[in-house]
């Protein structure tokens, strides 16, 4: 485990508990009613994408389908629009992680814009589908604020596996 | 380069590939959704999930609500003044009506028993409030502390104290879900008060901003601009006598609202659009704004039209999806 792949650090394997919990705040944040304002990231949706990225052979599809259908019952949409996005929003990452990992993280951000901009663009359609209109263009500014905070979210998530192996009193982290 | 998931070599193949697992996950969700739009048939499903995820959505409301009480808090006294002093006018007004309201209620009995008219059917009201707005940037709801338990069903009209917000879409067991009267696939049967013409309003879902009921201060700065035509009158002819500032009330004829709610200015009628007007109109009430709100219904359901011997029978009461479903053809 590293930064990236380029990184010369070597990282403590991911805690399964710990994956699963910034999951699980991921969705209670989208469940926090902020109200309807365009550009409030899809918290969910750009957690999932770290650890499909990250860890590939556990986090996948399945996790997305189940994530995407409680986002689904959270916000009242038709069933199924979160979860069509999330599904092929894991698999796009799931099959781009070996070559992502290969960047900076602030050229990964620019390899998870077009994921969620696909995500986004594929609820739009749901909603099309729905007989509503197309959205504006400011419904896409939720992709572009959640790439922006890709760099700030891969240290936030990565901090436990920052930790020594051995563990120093005076130096938790 | 392609999406191409990693290729493992066949000796560490692990179960079905990526991309069979894709189709079916697509194929599944292409059914949920089918059967959620077309049918309706999630419906039950989605109830017994809403409930199991309320720990949850209590969790991140609460915390919500933290933050709203928390600038509220801190808004200045100015504004709090000037809110006590409008309050005070409001109640001043209504005191003077109110006292009217017992003898004319009295009055409209005897004289509807010296008809030989129906009584008027009950009314009952539950007093709610608004705990947050759908986050679905395409549709006009909002979701209300009280549900099922709360006696709260299916189809009531939801108001303020100035008129019409919505009307009651999914109820379950705590909460409840109102599709607000500017929301798109939002029919409500009215009728103009002065002359009694009949028509349907319809939202627009735009014209409207976007608020969240974190930040009252912000809702009560663009209070002035709530908008220009995020309600418009359909199926009036265009030489109906209709003009600006008529007052629209619903009609009770759908038999779900009660009759007399007031909905609606008009704002604006066009009538060159063709063989019907264009009438935009304002709403009344504070949709989008209102925190405390008030669930109207018939506490008992209308007689069933009397059944005619001959020619057709009379169209059955339109229930909300049906009007939905209509709105869209």
């Amino acid at each position: 485990m590293q930064l990236s792949n380029r990184s010369n650090r070597l990282l403590r394997p991911p805690k399964p508990w710990f994956v699963y919990m910034s999951l699980f705040i991921g969705l209670l944040l989208n469940y926090v009613p902020f109200g309807r304002h365009p550009g409030i990231p899809d918290w969910t949706a750009l957690v999932l994408v770290f650890w499909c990225i990250r860890e590939p052979q556990y986090i996948g599809m399945g996790i997305g389908f189940f994530l995407g259908i409680l986002v689904d019952i959270g916000h009242g949409t038709p069933m199924g629009q979160y979860a069509l996005a999330y599904v092929v929003l894991a698999y796009i990452a799931n099959g781009l992680a070996r070559r992502v990992m290969w960047f900076p993280s602030l050229l990964q951000a620019l390899h998870v814009l077009p994921m969620l901009l696909v995500a986004q663009a594929l609820m739009a359609g749901v909603r099309v589908f729905a007989g509503e209109e197309f959205p504006e263009w400011n419904y896409f500014l939720s992709s572009i604020v959640g790439a922006a905070l890709w760099l700030p979210l891969t240290y936030l998530l990565l901090l436990p596996q920052f930790q020594p192996v051995d563990r120093d009193e005076n130096r938790p982290i | 380069m392609p999406v191409s998931n990693f290729q493992t070599h066949p000796v560490f193949r692990r179960g079905v590939s990526p991309k069979v697992r894709l189709l079916i996950y697509i194929t599944v969700c292409v059914v949920m959704l089918v059967a959620d739009l077309r049918f309706n048939y999630m419906e039950s499903v989605r109830g017994y999930l809403f409930t199991a995820a309320l720990p949850v959505r209590t969790v991140a409301s609460e915390s919500a609500k933290l933050l709203g009480n928390a600038t509220e808090h801190f808004s200045s006294l100015t504004d709090l003044q000037e809110e006590n002093v409008r309050l005070r006018q409001h109640k001043l007004e209504g005191t003077e009506r109110l006292l009217r309201f017992d003898e004319l209620v009295q009055e409209n009995a005897k004289l509807r028993e010296l008809l030989g008219m129906r009584k008027k059917t009950p009314a009952k009201s539950i007093a709610v409030e608004v705990l947050y707005n759908v986050p679905d940037s395409s549709s006009r709801k909002v979701i209300l502390d009280q549900g099922k338990k709360a006696g709260i069903t299916h189809g009531l009209a939801v108001v303020d104290a100035d008129g019409l917000l919505g009307q009651v879409t999914r109820v379950y067991p705590s909460q409840s879900e109102v599709t607000l009267i500017t929301d798109r696939n939002q029919a409500v049967p009215v009728q103009v008060m002065r002359n009694g013409l009949r028509g349907v309003m319809f939202g627009t879902g735009q014209g409207l901003h976007t608020l969240s009921d974190v930040s009252k201060r912000w809702q009560q700065a663009v209070q002035s601009d709530i908008g220009p035509g995020s309600l418009e009158l359909r199926f009036v002819l265009a030489n109906a006598d209709i003009k600006p500032d008529d007052i629209l009330v619903t009609s009770g004829l759908d038999g779900v609202f009660l009759p007399g709610l007031p909905v609606a200015t008009v704002e604006n009628v066009d009538r060159e659009a063709g063989a019907f007007a264009h009438v935009t109109c304002r709403p009344l009430g504070g949709v989008e704004k209102s925190l405390r709100v008030l669930v109207l219904g018939r506490s008992e359901l209308p007689p069933p039209p009397p059944r005619p011997e001959t020619g057709d029978p009379p169209p059955p009461p339109v229930l909300p999806r049906a009007r939905q479903a209509e709105g869209r053809d």
